[in-house]
């Protein structure tokens, strides 16, 4: 970061690209047998077993309250350690690993869905596409217990 | 935080608790010179590195102790007081050593305090040392000007040390620290160089070392743990390995992976041993503890320690230090007597507490007993009352072993007043929590002027758990297989059906009928097929003193698998426990047995004071019922208890037989009379009439209800007795008042020879004598037993049956309530077998449960047999086999 660059993890969540801060990305991958896990609160999709550790599986859709996606293409999953515990962000799609100028970092739009802006940490401007920076300690942290 | 400064603290910390628990032995016995010598090398050893680390502080204090205990060596009489002082001093030494650990630093100040009256004990009570009985060669020495608070003159330091064996021998470092301190004045002098002191630690180590500890090396706590998870890992990969292997027949991986297998057991079972420490870890600073309380409220204590080699995992030990001093404390501040209180009741002066542990059944057994007063019943049975945690009405049929209960209870503390020893906040109710959180149970014996005793168990370890793989609406779960008590199996027309008496659904077993929660909607997983329950599986599971059944859609099989704690964002969901990985690869949440119990009605209602007592009897729990609410002829609600309900039924209408105005149905192969519950209640015209079905021996009635309301758990105290017949009278049951219906009136009249054809068997009636404190109870064994051919003679407590018994001795067996207020059945029987007119009397006890310590209690006490409060069947069995020895014998 001080030399003025910094690296994200792109994923795409319903059609829209975020970025994660590679620094918290532990991994990337396909999320396999997640048992769900009744009476969690309604973002945690489940749990899985990722290399013998117990991942809590977080829906990122349902977070950013969209719709579930019921097709049947496996979504991916981005590991994530918070608080000394393993979690897995379901997203749609895994990007490529951006270098971006810090400089082309601004803060949330003001008019930014009140969801979205709960779980941002600014944007960068791409030359397509807004990219959302995803704030994933305060995504983590939003998760209600239970229900 | 300096390498070097880590490893003194922990050491010197280890020193010093060592240091409190020989201390106290010393002064018990003050010529053991091993003893002396022992706090002597370890009191020299802290000074020694205090000196090289530079605390200043640290070494003038343990530099004056030291010379105190110099004088002990010398001779000097060992005084409480001086003791005392020295305890203190190590006090201020831990004192600083925190601030040491806090700040890297010593903190400001200064012990004048304390090194004033060391000294001044030094020079006032030292007899004169001559120096002319010190062996090794003196040189004179002088040190120009007086000394300072907490030095010694040079040659009584030296002499000290050349009477030292051990580390002492070395040459005397603390030299070194006075040189230091006379350094302005260098005319001091000292007839050796002082060496420099690192050599001298080494050496002082090994000595100790070799005495004290094996050859150990010291291991980061955090790296055993993470050795145990990864252990844990590999338990679970080798479990996959087997899965794939048991699917591939012939495989060349077969050999190996057993050998992985094996190894895998044995390195699991070698890291789990790492975590297991002694319970003595826990015990160090109870003796100081006890001899602090004695001290203070000057009682004389004698604190003994059994089986503290006892191994538990270290979680546990954590868990259990607290708890453990708490009531050791408890027993030497409120427990014990004083020494006059004690010799007028005939008791030698010094109390004793006993700790001792040892392994039983794959747990940890612990008791604290002591031999004082025991608990005061009185004080308890008041505070109980004003503290609101039952009414005076509860409390008066209660027996003092469930009175005193009650300590366990949420914000209860005994003490009337206060002392500063005890009475800090933490009651028993802390403690009960504690080990409830261990899964573990906390059990108490008090005998009037005999003393106290408190048992807790607790299991070897919380890491590993035998659990049974259940599967709910297509998800599995994990239930521990410590809770599971049987398996049955439930299809819609066998022997075994679910009924549903509104929501709530029973299962009938062996005459018993079960509350059974559904595992999915408990869970909120239905799968939309939730009607269609009949056929599934019940898992019978015991919480405490509860049963219930759990239905699911599928059993598997046991595993043995390794809990790992669950994520911070499900950890509040009570009906999990934790969760792990199976053989299969895939995660499977362990369903905590309490959370579901919780969800059962009858925890509510039963007050936290109870909920977590283990494996408490149920009668020690207000006697609270299981009770079958329903209508009949009026909108006034009516009771019956559901232990004595067989069946629940509902007929068609049309199935109903008529005759001379008896009603009939086709049962079971049976003509099963119909008894109307009372007058006003008519048969319906059409649709389905609901019934309750009452059997015994074969022969069952049914008794004409309007409407079946629901099952309540409540206590049931009949508060007006009825003149009617067919009615025992009116209970409050969940808020309204309630008719509680007399069963053993209706039997009668299905069967008018229900009593006779009963009694044929038994050609003379036998005599019985039945004793139960609950009219309820007496109210409906008597007429099952006078049907069973006895003569029944009824008495509402122990005192009034032995005077019965003593008035007429013409009984043939004896029918005991076990559970009762003042005398209790277990006290009973051994005051008959004391008497020799009744020393052979057969006695039979009645437990609301039977627990495997009631039984054997029982069998200690004389009883001839033991039998559940409802188990009617069992009772007359039990009669019949006791009778008829009498009659052989006769």
């Amino acid at each position: 970061m001080t030399d003025g660059t910094i690296e994200y993890v792109t994923a795409i969540i319903g059609g829209q690209l975020f970025g994660l801060p590679i620094a918290r990305v532990q991994d990337v991958f396909a999320p396999q047998k997640v048992t769900r896990v009744p009476l969690a609160g309604y973002e945690v999709a489940g749990v899985l077993n990722l290399r013998g550790r117990i991942v809590t599986v977080v829906d990122l859709r349902r977070q950013l309250g969209l719709p579930v996606s019921d097709d049947d293409i496996a979504p991916m999953a981005i590991g994530i350690e918070y608080r000394g515990e393993s979690y897995g962000m379901l997203i749609d799609v895994v990007g490529e690993v951006l270098k971006l100028d810090a400089d082309s970092h601004e803060g949330n739009p003001i008019n930014l869905d009140p969801r979205l802006a709960r779980v941002a940490a600014g944007v960068h401007r791409l030359d397509a596409q807004i990219m959302i920076v995803l704030d994933v300690d305060r995504a983590l942290g939003g998760i209600a217990m239970a229900a | 935080m300096d390498e070097l400064l880590r490893e003194f603290l922990t050491e010197t910390n280890e020193s010093l608790d060592v240091v409190d628990v020989e201390l106290v032995r010393f002064e018990r016995e003050p010529n053991n010179a091993e003893i002396l010598g022992n706090i002597f090398r370890l009191v020299h050893t802290i000074k020694g590195t205090c000196g090289f680390l530079n605390l200043p502080r640290l070494e003038t204090l343990t530099h004056a102790a030291e010379a105190l205990m110099g004088k002990f060596r010398d001779g000097m009489p060992v005084t409480g007081d001086a003791v005392s002082l020295i305890l203190a001093t190590l006090d201020r030494i831990k004192d600083l050593l925190d601030e040491l650990e806090r700040n890297q630093a010593e903190p400001s100040g200064d012990d004048g305090d304390l090194i004033d009256r060391l000294h001044g004990m030094v020079t006032g009570l030292a007899p004169v040392p001559a120096p002319a009985a010190t062996a090794g060669q003196l040189v004179y020495q002088v040190l120009e000007r007086p000394l300072r608070p907490g030095e010694v003159s040079l040659d009584e330091l030296e002499r000290a040390f050349r009477e030292t064996p051990g580390p002492a021998k070395a040459p005397p470092k603390p030299a070194a620290a006075q040189k230091q301190a006379a350094s302005p004045a260098p005319a001091a002098s000292i007839e050796k160089p002082a060496p420099p002191a690192p050599e001298e630690k080494p050496e002082a180590d090994d000595d100790h070392r070799a005495r004290l500890i094996k050859p150990s090396i010291r291991v980061q706590v955090d790296t055993l743990e993470s050795l145990m998870t990864m252990v844990s890992e590999l338990v679970l990969t080798r479990n996959q390995l087997l899965e794939i292997s048991r699917r591939h027949e012939d495989s060349e991986f077969k050999s190996p992976l057993q050998q992985l297998s094996n190894v895998t057991a044995e390195l699991q079972e070698g890291i789990m041993k790492t975590r297991m420490q002694p319970i003595g870890n826990a015990w160090q600073k109870l003796p100081r503890i006890v001899r602090d309380v004695a001290t203070e409220v000057g009682k004389s204590i004698e604190l003994e320690m059994v089986g503290a080699d006892t191994e538990l995992d270290r979680q546990l030990l954590d868990l259990i230090r607290d708890p453990l001093t708490h009531m050791v404390r408890n027993s030497a501040d409120h427990g014990l007597e004083l020494p006059a209180e004690r010799r007028s009741a005939g008791k030698p002066d010094k109390g004793t507490i006993r700790l001792s542990a040892y392994h039983e059944g794959g747990q940890i057994v612990i008791e604290i007993a002591d031999d004082g007063r025991g608990l005061d019943t009185e004080a308890i049975r008041n505070k109980v009352i004003s503290a609101g945690l039952a009414t005076e009405n509860d409390i008066a049929k209660m027996s003092d072993a469930q009175v005193h209960k009650f300590i366990f209870a949420p914000g209860f503390s005994t003490a009337s007043a206060i002392s500063s020893i005890s009475g800090r906040g933490v009651g028993m109710d802390v403690v009960r929590a504690n080990i409830d959180q261990i899964g573990g149970t906390i059990d108490l014996r008090s005998f009037p002027g005999r003393g106290t005793s408190v048992i807790i168990k607790i299991p070897l370890t919380l890491a590993i758990i035998n659990v049974l793989i259940v599967e709910a609406a297509g998800d599995r779960f994990a239930i521990p297989q410590l809770t599971v008590v049987e398996l049955v199996r439930v299809r819609a027309n066998s022997e075994h059906r679910i009924e549903r008496i509104r929501n709530a659904a029973v299962l009938r077993l062996r005459d018993k009928l079960l509350p059974l929660v559904d595992l999915k909607s408990l869970l909120k997983i239905d799968d939309g097929n939730g009607g269609a329950i009949e056929d599934g599986f019940i898992v019978v599971m015991q919480v405490g003193s509860e049963i219930f059944g759990l239905i699911v859609d599928n059993i598997f099989d046991t595993e043995e698998i390794v809990v790992k704690p669950l994520s911070s964002k499900l950890r509040n969901i009570p009906m999990f426990s934790g969760n792990t990985i199976l053989g299969d690869g895939s995660v499977i949440m362990i369903v905590d047995p309490n959370g579901v119990a919780q969800t059962l009605g009858a925890a509510g209602t039963r007050g936290a004071a109870f909920e977590a007592l283990g494996h408490a009897p149920r009668a020690d729990e207000h006697k609270t019922e299981s009770m079958l609410i329903f209508r009949a002829g009026s909108q006034h609600p009516k009771a019956v208890p559901i232990s004595l309900v067989t069946r629940l039924e509902e007929i068609d209408v049309r199935s109903i037989e008529s005759s001379n105005d008896r009603h009939f149905i086709q049962y079971r192969g049976q003509l099963m009379p119909l008894i109307p519950s009372n007058d006003d209640v008519r048969l319906r015209a059409e649709g389905v009439q609901p019934l309750l079905v009452f059997s015994d021996e074969g022969r069952s009635m049914g008794l004409i209800v309007d409407e079946i309301v629901d099952i309540v758990e409540d206590r049931l105290v009949i508060e007006v007795r009825s003149g009617r017949a067919g009615v025992i009278g009116s209970a409050v049951i969940k808020g309204q008042a309630t008719e509680v219906l007399d069963i053993s009136h209706f039997l009668p009249l299905a069967f008018e020879d229900w009593f006779d054809w009963k009694g044929e068997s038994s050609a003379v009636r036998r005599r019985v004598l039945l004793i139960d404190d609950a009219p309820f109870f007496r109210n409906i064994l008597a007429p099952v037993l006078g049907a069973a051919g006895y003569d029944v003679t009824t008495a509402g407590s122990a005192d009034e049956g032995l005077r019965i018994l003593h008035n007429s001795q013409a009984f043939d067996v004896v029918v005991t309530d076990i559970d009762m207020p003042g005398t209790d059945g277990f006290a009973l029987t051994e005051m008959l077998r004391n008497d020799a007119r009744f020393d052979a009397l057969p006695v039979i006890g009645l437990a609301a449960q039977v627990s495997p310590e009631a039984i054997a209690r029982g069998r200690e006490v004389g009883l001839h047999d033991f039998v559940a409060k409802f188990d009617r069947r069992g009772l007359v069995a039990a009669l019949k086999e006791q009778t008829s020895d009498l009659g052989q014998a006769a």
